[in-house]
């Protein structure tokens, strides 16, 4: 996983209210068994005509959001299913950061698999960004994990905060399996107690 | 000392390891896997060298994308992704050593649907999948809930799950249901009450009088869309009906081990004075047969009422709302009953069990559907073998019902089951986001009995109309 420490960018502006991950990356595209690739058909439905045109009002593909590395977003953001395609696709368009009022439960958790930093803030505070975020390319937004503060284009800084276990995980790229099986001693010794007292598991 | 919540129960007896922070090691014992959500899993266990855990406590099933009409265990049958996505999980079940029913097994079918149907789900346990709807299983008073392929990869290779603990919320439904009124009507009600982030950082305990009277395929339709409602996993306190449910399933305890885990599954209740994080009160009469006139799941409705008007919601759903009503095609002010339909489908992990397929037929039994087509999916192979039994696959052919194999389906149309642009569904299954049952598809969500309704008048239709 790569890294997360800090990122300044460009925020595409998407206020819509209850994004689904059926929305964020389409059911025809979880046929592929590879985790790369998906970034092309982020939003299809949102972004595409059904002969596959780029629809022109549709947020990333204005000229200046193209490049967002970050999304500022209405409440809810990734709520419905557990598709691991969803973080997928944004990070292979290069989106590493997703600000909201609220996420649901296992997007949330998925974005921290991949590399992406999901922040939740007060509802004024994603008003602000989302002004700033209409601004286009020129407004540029800075994400700090390590201070855990967003800096917007007029210089004012927002903290937010993250568990830190995650935070650890997210800034020096680390691999949850490999962190696990270091308590390989302590599974075993739970799977030894569980066998007697719950054989039929 | 106060007392725990059932959550609190099955946590406790879960818990591996607890750092300070509150980052807990959760043991899982049942791992269900699909086509879809483990190639990459396997892949990334491939790349490492690392081998499943406990390959006995995982099992696989191909659902989403299977085609649900004769022929299908030919390949050739099949989109070339999707048989990409069978053939992967067929040949890692085979590497790994899990459990495995393939297309060509009577016992394959929806992946919620097989688990308990084989057993594998029993009360107390842990159980993960990737997939939302893991929490159906909670219906058995299971701890279940969906995660991502990462996590999938993660239980793999270590058999837990990392988790900080949820909030505790208690929803209960008291008093009776009226005539009409089903598992379903319960479950979309309660997600219209606290909304689709209602749930979002809790786990749901499903009780109350009008719970404990449902049937086990009606709890695990309530438990299915807790997600539905922003919640990881809903639960319902076992009892006699979840062990009459379990006893006898080719994986359940048997003999001296039976004795054991019930006397243990009778503790999994929350005490007295258990403490709750938030409370939620339904009337169960208070409950109408209902359907979403929306996107979102929470877009929910009495089938008595009018289309409503976006200014009738505040903040970001008003927008959301006009989006919606455009998509779907509907104008504010419009009777639900009489928005006419297309296509019908019955099926998917919320409503594809036997008592479904009873409830639809009851209703359709000599009639002749009105509308373009309908289908019923069975959601397991055995569930079909039974509905053809006793007699309900010719009360459903007879109406004009096609009758399919077991699978997902057009739930979430990565098979060959989908709705075209405009198209509009009366749908058993959990989402009615855009595009969820195909492009430009609009989905309707209702229960079985209002589904075969509808199919039989061509419109959305009050199903005590019709009893």
């Amino acid at each position: 996983m790569e890294k997360f420490t800090k990122l300044s960018g460009v925020a595409a502006p998407m206020p819509l209210v209850n994004i689904d991950t059926d929305m964020i990356i389409p059911k025809q595209f979880l046929k592929t068994i590879q985790r790369s690739g998906l970034g092309k058909n982020l939003f299809d439905e949102m972004r595409y005509t059904t002969e596959g045109q780029e629809i022109p009002d549709f947020v990333l593909n204005k000229p200046a959001y193209r490049n967002a590395q970050i999304i500022v977003a209405g409440e809810n953001f990734g709520c419905g299913s557990s598709r691991e395609h969803a973080p997928w696709a944004l990070l292979d368009f290069g989106i590493r950061c997703v600000i909201s009022t609220s996420f649901a439960d296992i997007f949330y958790n998925n974005c921290f698999k991949n590399g992406i930093l999901p922040i939740v803030l007060p509802q004024e505070e994603v008003d602000k960004l989302m002004d700033d975020a209409q601004r286009g390319a020129n407004a540029v937004v800075t994400v700090d994990l390590e201070s855990q503060t967003i800096t917007g284009p007029d210089g004012g800084t927002i903290t937010f905060e993250v568990d830190a276990f995650r935070k650890h995980c997210l800034m020096n790229g680390l691999d949850d399996i490999g962190l696990t099986l270091e308590k390989s001693a302590a599974i075993e010794v739970f799977e030894a107690q569980a066998a007697q007292s719950r054989p039929w598991v | 000392m106060t007392g725990k919540t059932l959550y609190d129960k099955i946590w406790d007896a879960h818990l591996v390891h607890e750092a300070e922070d509150g980052t807990s090691l959760l043991y899982i014992d049942r791992h269900l896997v699909h086509e879809v959500t483990s190639p990459q899993a396997f892949e990334g266990l491939r790349m490492t060298g690392r081998k499943v855990h406990a390959p006995d406590k995982t099992i696989a099933v191909p659902d989403h994308n299977v085609p649900t009409t004769a022929g299908r265990e030919d390949p050739a049958n099949m989109t070339e992704d999707s048989r990409i996505q069978v053939a992967a999980l067929d040949t890692n079940a085979k590497e790994f050593g899990i459990h495995y029913y393939p297309v060509s097994d009577i016992r394959q079918g929806i992946v919620h649907i097989v688990g308990p149907e084989q057993g594998w789900t029993l009360p107390g346990m842990t159980v993960v999948c990737g997939d939302s709807h893991t929490a159906t299983h909670g219906a058995f008073g299971a701890l279940a809930h969906g995660i991502g392929t990462s996590e999938v990869e993660h239980v793999l290779a270590t058999q837990t799950l990392i988790q900080r603990k949820g909030k505790n919320m208690k929803v209960e439904i008291t008093g009776n249901l009226l005539p009409g009124v089903t598992a379903k009507d319960i479950t979309l009600s309660v997600i219209g009450h606290t909304g689709t982030a209602g749930g979002t950082g809790y786990v749901i305990e499903y009780c109350g009088e009008a719970i404990r009277a449902l049937s086990m395929e009606g709890r695990m339709t309530v438990c299915n869309m807790a997600i539905e409602g922003g919640a990881r996993a809903g639960l319902i306190a076992p009892d006699e009906k979840t062990y009459e449910y379990v006893k006898g399933r080719p994986h359940a305890p048997k003999g001296a081990q039976w004795e054991a885990a019930l006397a243990w599954w009778k503790t999994l209740y929350s005490d007295d004075d258990a403490q709750w994080d938030k409370v939620v009160t339904i009337r169960g009469e208070d409950i109408a047969p209902v359907v979403t006139w929306g996107t979102s799941p929470e877009d929910v409705l009495p089938i008595t009422a009018v289309v409503p008007a976006p200014e009738e919601f505040t903040g970001g759903k008003v927008d959301a709302a006009k989006r919606s009503l455009d998509y779907m095609g509907l104008k504010p002010g419009t009777r639900l009953q009489d928005v006419e339909i297309d296509t019908v489908f019955i099926g998917s992990c919320t409503n594809g069990r036997i008592e479904d397929l009873r409830a639809a037929a009851a209703i359709l039994k000599g009639k002749k559907i009105a509308v373009k087509r309908a289908m019923v999916v069975p959601g397991s192979g055995l569930v079909r073998a039974q509905a053809e039994a006793e007699g309900l696959a010719d009360i459903f052919k007879e109406a004009g019902f096609e009758w399919r194999l077991a699978g997902c389906s057009m739930c979430l149309a990565m098979n060959p089951d989908q709705l075209a642009p405009g198209e509009r569904c009366a749908a058993t299954s959990n989402r009615n986001f855009e595009g969820r049952q195909g492009r430009g598809g609009r989905t309707h969500l209702m229960s079985p009995a209002m589904a075969a309704a509808a199919a039989v008048t061509g419109r959305l239709t009050d199903v005590r109309e019709m009893m």
